[in-house]
């Protein structure tokens, strides 16, 4: 029995701390993350639009022209079109910020820092401290599913900020939705959303939940939340799959528990570019 | 098997015209006859292909030899089940049925696969009015029901109450004793297959990457390979061993993060908390590869997008020698445990003759005495020239499922960490042309759940005109079912955690 526990305190002081250091301290990513992609459509030549031919998800809008704008809602963060640009006109960067209030504000040009903004002064009150979550994944392959998890897990540690995900809609807050909204679970989702005590929040998270991903326009699916206009979503996070950080980053500036617009990102230095 | 089958093998490409075209019953004599000598059938599936009727085409698979049959059928509405004598076929004849309308006559338990008419209006599927496959959603569906003295039922999902994906359990029980479980799959349906069909194109890659957001490398690996072989591609040596230790990655931060839940699920929070923070470690490995934590945008036609140095690759076996030490101690306190190892030992038991005739893979096959592993029994890419020693267990219970995962664990460490201080010199990438047409390839390989089949067929433009995906839950699924009955419905979560099978990946 003290064998046990011994053993047991041996393995968690192994360990050492997991929690990351964010947001008191820098985000450590790899060198090769994808975040924020910075487009500059004053490199692209006319008529080139080899971006758009090389994306899986029809994300780039205007493609080689002055308005050349990417939808994040839409964009799996693969590097296709980064690797098909011959200018160099669209990079990804390291800014995991990409959370955003507005779908619109998900169509991105240049590369100001996405951050979302706060709630209302009574929805801080209420949320702000404590914010009870329960998930609905709505065709969702089990990536972002998995970021959510990872997001309560040790090392990220959402329930630090007062964030847990908890085991019925009736207990909740808010949804966050992820998946394309496949036809099969639109009406199991609009019954937990009802089941919601109101006021509630929706959070749309990943490509497929912003905009139906790879999955926009194929038949038994909605093309996510735009495609289920019941629900009046409050936050949109972007990604194939979202970083667990771009989730709680969205969330904590959505809380007005995040502000400011510093960039603090360290490379891991393990793999380099 | 004779000249009245094709013979094939994983990964190389047939002229789809040679496929023998045989009566129905002497089709159904040979896939009978093949399984009852221990055979499989790794796909079956309907084309719509002209000439009148539906063209069913199976892959038979013999483990022993490491090779494949090949053989097709014409079917009209409706054809004699061979689910009561085969009972492994029993997701394939419904599927068949669902998806064109075939009706397998005197199936046992005929229902609909993923209730894929309601979720396409005005789609091919053309059942008559009534059948239970035109149900508008899953779940809407007359269930096995038992009837007595307090005998009571339970409903469970789709929405659950832990952050998983959607499918629907529907229990029989009298008290906490479960008679029978039945599960309704289907929520997850996204047209996988629809949207591969006149590929490929921008978009497959993205699509198949997302069949199943956990097994990235092992679904997107399987496709590659049939896409190769279709253009005659070969990809160079590291681009081989740089796929091979993404396979094993990938079923190294599953298996971590499985014995932590399964921890989880029996209240032993050390190996829980621990585990879920290791699990990291492998996917942050993944990410180091390709900026990605699940190993997307990593595989390329033709190879690999990115290179490894040979510095970074010795500090990511570093790396991750040191996760892997820790999650065997961390794991060993749960396997050390007897509070634990009291829920775990005896529970959840699919016997070896279940495993078998319900044509179980991967580690659920495994863990129930059944040696089937598609590294070894049908190789492809390096795992022809580098071998990874198969793990079984006799006594197919949670324990069983949960300590496989552990020695599957160390034999793909090793694996990894080999390969990673030793990786082939030369290119990454070569460039893959457009698919040839006319062809058809089976191509299989061992993601961390099983074994994952996908079937492309290459019409006269060399574009899909089928292109059939099986997950290894399409067959496991049932094996959970099995594993319920007798037991304590307090038991399921522990029980489904032992499989942790994929929703979207059945459900495609």
């Amino acid at each position: 029995m003290l064998d046990d526990i011994l053993r047991i305190l041996r393995l968690r002081a192994g360990m050492g701390r997991q929690t990351v250091a964010w947001p008191d301290g820098p985000v450590r990513l790899p060198e090769r993350y994808r975040g924020r992609p910075a487009v500059d459509p004053s490199r692209c030549t006319d008529g080139c639009a080899a971006c758009a031919e090389a994306c899986p998800a029809g994300a780039i809008l205007d493609a080689g022209k002055s308005t050349m704008r990417v939808d994040l809602g839409r964009c799996t963060f693969c590097p296709a079109c980064e690797e098909a640009c011959p200018a160099g006109a669209i990079a990804f960067g390291k800014d995991y910020r990409l959370a955003a209030r507005t779908r619109e504000e998900l169509v991105v040009s240049g590369d100001a820092p996405l951050l979302a903004a706060a709630l209302d002064e009574r929805a801080r009150r209420l949320f702000g401290r404590s914010l009870r979550l329960r998930q609905v994944s709505a065709g969702g392959c089990n990536g972002c599913e998995a970021e959510l998890n990872a997001s309560g897990n040790v090392q990220f540690d959402s329930s630090r900020f007062g964030v847990q995900f908890v085991a019925s809609p009736r207990h909740a807050d808010g949804l966050v939705v992820t998946g394309p909204v496949t036809e099969g679970m639109r009406l199991a989702l609009l019954k937990t959303w009802e089941a919601t005590p109101a006021p509630r929040l929706v959070v749309a998270v990943g490509a497929c939940a912003c905009s139906g991903g790879p999955f926009r326009g194929s038949p038994p699916q909605h093309d996510g939340l735009p495609g289920v206009p019941e629900l009046s979503v409050d936050l949109w996070i972007p990604g194939c799959p979202p970083h667990p950080i771009t989730f709680l980053d969205g969330l904590l500036r959505l809380l007005g528990r995040l502000e400011g617009g510093e960039l603090r990102v360290e490379t891991t230095g393990v793999v380099d570019r | 098997m004779g000249n009245r089958v094709l013979e094939a093998w994983n990964g190389i490409a047939v002229d789809a015209r040679e496929i023998p075209e045989l009566p129905v019953g002497d089709f159904q004599q040979i896939v009978s006859d093949v399984v009852a000598a221990g055979g499989r059938v790794t796909s079956m599936f309907g084309t719509g292909a002209g000439g009148g009727g539906v063209l069913v085409l199976a892959a038979l698979a013999d483990d022993r030899e490491g090779r494949l049959g090949l053989l097709s059928t014409r079917v009209e509405r409706a054809w004699p089940s061979l689910v009561p004598e085969c009972p492994s076929l029993q997701g394939f004849e419904r599927e068949i049925w669902e998806q064109h309308g075939v009706r397998p006559e005197g199936h046992p338990w005929l229902k609909p696969l993923r209730f894929e008419r309601g979720a396409s209006p005005g789609g091919e599927a053309s059942l008559p009015e009534g059948d239970a496959a035109s149900s508008p959603i899953p779940g809407a569906y007359p269930f096995f029901a038992m009837s007595g003295e307090e005998v009571h039922e339970v409903a469970v999902g789709p929405v659950h109450a832990g952050v998983i994906e959607p499918g629907h359990f529907r229990f029989q029980c009298h008290g906490e004793h479960v008679f029978h479980l039945e599960i309704v799959l289907g929520y997850q349906h996204r047209g996988v297959e629809a949207l591969l069909e006149g590929g490929p194109d921008r978009r497959t890659i993205a699509v198949v990457e997302s069949i199943a957001g956990d097994t990235v490398v092992g679904h997107l690996l399987a496709h590659l390979d049939a896409r190769e072989a279709l253009a005659g591609c070969q990809p160079p040596p590291r681009a081989l061993a740089l796929r091979a230790v993404a396979l094993e990655l990938e079923r190294l931060a599953n298996h971590v993060g499985d014995l932590g839940m399964l921890a989880g699920d029996v209240g032993f929070l050390p190996t829980a908390s621990a585990c879920g923070a290791l699990r990291a470690e492998f996917l942050n490995a993944l990410a180091e590869l390709c900026g990605n934590r699940f190993g997307r945008g990593l595989l390329v036609p033709g190879g690999v997008r990115f290179d490894v140095t040979a510095d970074g690759a010795q500090r990511l076996a570093d790396g991750l020698e040191r996760a892997w030490a820790r999650a065997e101690k961390a794991s060993d306190l749960f396997f050390g445990s007897p509070s634990a190892r009291n829920r775990t030992d005896g529970t959840g038991v699919v016997t070896r003759e279940q495993a078998l005739a319900l044509g179980l893979v991967g580690p659920a096959a495994r863990a129930s005495g059944v040696s089937r592993d598609v590294r070894r029994d049908h190789p492809s890419g390096l795992f022809w020239f580098r071998h990874i020693p198969v793990v079984t267990s006799d006594r197919g219970d949670v324990f069983a499922r949960a300590w496989l995962r552990r020695l599957e664990g160390e034999r793909s460490i090793e694996f990894v960490l080999r390969e990673l201080r030793k990786l082939p010199g030369g290119a990454t990438r070569v460039a893959c042309g457009e698919p040839a047409p006319g062809k058809l390839v089976v191509s299989m390989v061992e993601g961390w759940r099983g074994e994952i089949t996908h079937v492309a067929v290459t019409g006269e433009s060399g574009r899909f005109t089928r292109y059939k995906v099986k997950d290894p839950s399409f067959h496991d699924w049932f094996g959970l079912a099995m594993a319920l009955r007798g037991e304590q419905i307090s038991d399921f979560p522990l029980c489904n955690k032992s499989f942790d099978l994929s929703y979207c990946g059945h459900d495609l």
